[in-house]
């Protein structure tokens, strides 16, 4: 893993913090001095996840600049919950363009930057998935083939939330979305398409990409601080659920993000060059229908005419995460 | 006008939109009852104490203090309790309950190896309390007491204070130095023992103080009618323990029968062999599963090759040999005979069928009810007759130290109480902290440590102690296995997960943490992730 590993029991690598632990042993959400980048009144729904991970994300990004960042923001909940005109929720330095250009503003603003001798301040480029997959997919490419010097910032939490739940390029098959609607006999989004842009980053060739969750605090912020260690592109995709699109609990957030984990749904893992450098192993292995059972997207595929043909199929994308990262337990495989 | 161009409005923060208003549930950090504490018979407050031994250092101290204000035993505690603290532990269910008692045991050492004391903090209140005998229970309730400032009185019939603890327990369990060293403690706190100082007749003596706590203990072994050989040698297990507590060797030959399944008769069998018995056999009527032994004297004995008969009653006892009859238990599993007779050879035969109470000492004694042998106490300990109160094994209860000294602290919180003519506060009860409250995720994966044991070898031939301590290292690692279960142990988790920055993070340790009510949007997060299950959601009032 990317982090060290706390030896101390009771608690350890899991929690944010812990009263026993150094200072500076603690994650950064664990400390009062902490940036709080995206405070509070912001209007994201309640346990938002893509809140949380955008503070985990700048927050940690913020102590390992000493405060010398700009975050650029594509369209999207982000972007809109966090700045209703003249609010705004952001402690730092922050500009939004339009959706589809997020990657290129940022770019601009790293080359501005650099033409002015700012060496040592650092962007960020962030969106969700469809300002990332979809939308800004072009610009995003083209960031990474000139490596420019920015870190771009994915939350994906699986569809376009904010203009109502519709399906994206990183919407997962079988889940019901606006345009994507349980009937038939395929209900909800079809199987075989969608794409893994932490797999398109790593054939850029860029010095750094990583995928996490909000479950992991530990991890994020880790991948987080060593992604500031390059130059050149870097790519972090975080995986963030959506209480709202998934028709979760608000209190679920963090669960089917561990869930989503240690089921292998979604691989966490490192890569350098290309090359996959890490990969978080699966602690506790669970199927994936403990993940899709709590949502409501997926509630096609249980009740009264259960599809257990389409969750096998789903296992099966699982497996193929699992076997692809050699994400079992070690010991295990 | 001095704004850019296309600008109206001054930039705000978003801290003018109190997102508070949304909530419909609140989330309030509360305090479930961990099942170690729910479980402890001396009331203990284990999830606490163990809090401070985490932080080792100057925490052992502070965790003993904890122990201290409910049981003045800690290290005899971590050496003779039968800990159903970790019976109900919930890290059971998760690797292997905490090592509670090796804990315990630890900070109770180095309480003594450093010399901690406790005192009385309050002025004396010149009421003067008897204490009839000095045993766990009578022990406990001196202690509290003293505390409280009454001026306490123990008779003590024996020739040393600790009851069952010194002529009941063998020193391989229970070091006589800890003993002396815990027992010493209390009487430092002025608390008055008159040993050799049997009380015959209560009803006259009481009316010298202002209550009495009547502890003395159940130290008669009971009889059975087995038809015996004059030439038989036939002892009791109480009489056994304590002669050799007071440096008597006794003859008990070489091979030795110990009659019965409990504690008693596995401390007998044990001792036998210490005594140089080659065979020590137990005979019980019931099967393994069914003998109220604890586990872990059963399975110390067996270490120590003591050997088991079960199923089966003792029916003849000659001179080296005994008749046998086998049992069978019946559907409601009584055994019953089956008239199958076979013989075994023994030199003596020791009788541990359980122990009652020399209540002679009540007669005459107004109100004072006698059920079964024991003495009928309310929930406040206080027996029919006002301002007398009673515990430990002569009250109809399960017999253990713990219980014991919990039964101790009991009536000593009552009797406080009814000499200040007040109603004790009634105990807060929280609900308690199962399992299913709990996020197990966060908690590291950490096997359990076990107590190394003494060789072999020596504990066949000699008293030393025979479970052995943590050193200091492995007993903190067993301290911070303990789950919190229910108690904020102040892991950040809360402060952490917050989508909302709406949990504030106090300064000071120990403060903990508070939800901003003003940006909180009860989305219940904090409660989910929350390790130890200590934050509840609770519908706001609309």
């Amino acid at each position: 893993m990317a982090f060290q590993e706390i030896k101390l029991y009771q608690t350890g690598t899991f929690v944010a913090g812990n009263r026993l632990l150094d200072p500076d042993q603690r994650s950064v959400q664990a400390r009062t001095g902490r940036s709080n980048t995206l405070t509070s009144g912001h209007r994201a729904c309640r346990g938002c996840g893509e809140a949380l991970g955008a503070r985990y994300v700048l927050d940690a990004a913020m102590r390992a600049t000493d405060g010398r960042l700009v975050a650029v923001n594509s369209t999207g909940c982000l972007e809109v919950f966090s700045t209703p005109y003249p609010e705004s929720s952001w402690q730092l330095p922050w500009l939004h363009s339009l959706f589809g250009n997020g990657p290129a503003v940022a770019a601009g603003v790293a080359a501005a930057l650099k033409a002015r001798g700012l060496d040592d301040v650092r962007v960020v480029g962030q969106a969700g998935d469809g300002g990332t997959v979809d939308i800004g997919f072009g610009c995003l490419s083209g960031m990474f083939e000139r490596n420019d010097d920015v870190l771009f910032v994915c939350y994906d939490n699986e569809g376009y939330m904010n203009t109502g739940v519709q399906r994206s390029g990183a919407t997962p098959p079988a889940a019901s979305t606006a345009n994507t609607k349980a009937l038939g006999d395929q209900p909800g989004n079809v199987f075989g398409q969608g794409k893994s842009v932490p797999l398109i980053a790593m054939a850029h060739e860029i010095p750094y990409v990583a995928t996490a969750t909000v479950a992991e605090l530990r991890d994020l912020e880790a991948k987080v601080e060593k992604a500031m260690t390059f130059r050149g592109a870097r790519y972090l995709h975080v995986f963030v659920p959506c209480p709202l699109g998934w028709g979760a609990d608000s209190a679920d957030t963090i669960r089917l993000a561990r869930l989503a984990k240690e089921s292998g749904i979604f691989p966490v893992f490192e890569a350098e060059a290309g090359e996959v450098t890490a990969v978080s192993r699966i602690r506790r292995q669970v199927p994936v229908e403990d993940y899709l059972r709590p949502q409501r997207r997926y509630a096609h595929l249980f009740g009264d005419h259960p599809r257990p043909d389409l969750v096998a199929r789903i296992q099966d994308r699982a497996d193929r995460n699992i076997a692809r990262f050699g994400l079992l337990p070690e010991g295990d495989e | 006008m001095d704004k850019p161009f296309a600008i109206t409005l001054d930039v705000g923060t978003s801290r003018a939109n109190k997102t508070g208003s949304w909530r419909t549930e609140r989330a309030v950090y509360t305090n479930r009852m961990p099942p170690c504490n729910d479980a402890c018979p001396a009331g203990e407050d284990i999830q606490s104490w163990l809090y401070e031994a985490e932080a080792g250092g100057d925490g052992y101290e502070r965790a003993w203090r904890r122990i201290m204000d409910d049981n003045p035993f800690p290290a005899v505690m971590g050496r003779v309790c039968y800990h159903p603290c970790e019976t109900a532990c919930n890290r059971g269910q998760l690797d292997e309950a905490v090592g509670i008692n090796s804990v315990e045991r630890f900070v109770g050492d180095e309480a003594i190896r450093r010399g901690w004391t406790v005192s009385v903090d309050v002025p004396p209140t010149g009421q003067r309390v008897l204490v009839v005998g000095a045993g766990p229970s009578g022990l406990s309730a001196a202690y509290h007491l003293a505390r409280r400032g009454h001026a306490v009185t123990i008779r003590e019939a024996g020739p040393m204070a600790g009851g069952m603890m010194r002529f009941g327990i063998p020193r391989y369990r229970l070091s006589r130095d800890v003993l002396d060293a815990e027992v010493q403690r209390i009487l430092d706190l002025g608390v008055e023992l008159e040993l050799d100082a049997k009380v015959t007749d209560l009803d006259t003596l009481r009316h010298d103080f202002d209550a009495v706590f009547l502890a003395v203990g159940a130290q008669l072994g009971r009889r059975a009618y087995i038809p015996a050989g004059s030439a038989a040698h036939v002892l009791d297990a109480v009489d056994l323990l304590r002669g050799v507590e007071e440096g008597e060797r006794p003859l008990l030959g070489r091979r030795v029968a110990v009659y019965g399944g409990g504690n008693t008769a596995m401390d007998a069998a044990r001792t036998a062999r210490r005594l140089g018995a080659s065979e020590a056999i137990v005979v019980y009527r019931r099967t393994q599963d069914r003998m109220p032994a604890h586990e872990s004297e059963l399975r110390e004995a067996e270490d120590e090759g003591v050997l088991f008969k079960w199923l089966s009653t003792i029916t003849q006892v000659d001179s080296g040999r005994l008749t046998i009859e086998r049992m069978e238990l019946d559907d409601s599993g009584f055994p019953q005979p089956t008239g199958e007779l076979e013989e075994l050879d023994a030199d003596s035969l020791v009788l541990a069928l359980g122990q009652e109470t020399d209540l002679s000492l009540l007669d005459g004694v107004p109100g004072l009810v006698v059920q079964d042998g024991v003495v009928s106490v309310g929930a406040d300990m206080m027996t029919g007759c006002p301002g007398v109160f009673a515990g430990g094994d002569m009250v109809p209860q399960e017999r253990s130290v713990t219980v014991a000294i919990g039964h101790g602290k009991r009536a000593a919180r009552h009797i406080d109480a009814w000499l200040s003519a007040e109603v004790p506060e009634p105990g807060v009860r929280p609900a308690l902290a199962t399992f299913d409250t709990l996020n197990t995720w966060y908690y590291s994966d950490a096997p359990r440590a076990h107590r190394p044991l003494l060789d072999r070898a020596r504990r066949e031939s000699s008293f030393d102690e025979v479970v052995l301590g943590h050193d200091e290292a492995t007993a903190l690692l067993e301290a911070r296995r303990c789950l919190s279960c229910g108690n904020c142990f102040e892991c950040d988790n809360c402060y952490g997960v917050c989508p909302d920055n709406a949990v504030i993070k106090l300064d000071q340790p120990g403060e903990r943490y508070l939800i901003d009510l003003d940006y909180c949007k009860g989305c219940g997060i904090c409660v989910a992730e929350c390790p130890s299950g200590a934050i509840q959601m609770f519908p706001e009032q609309v």
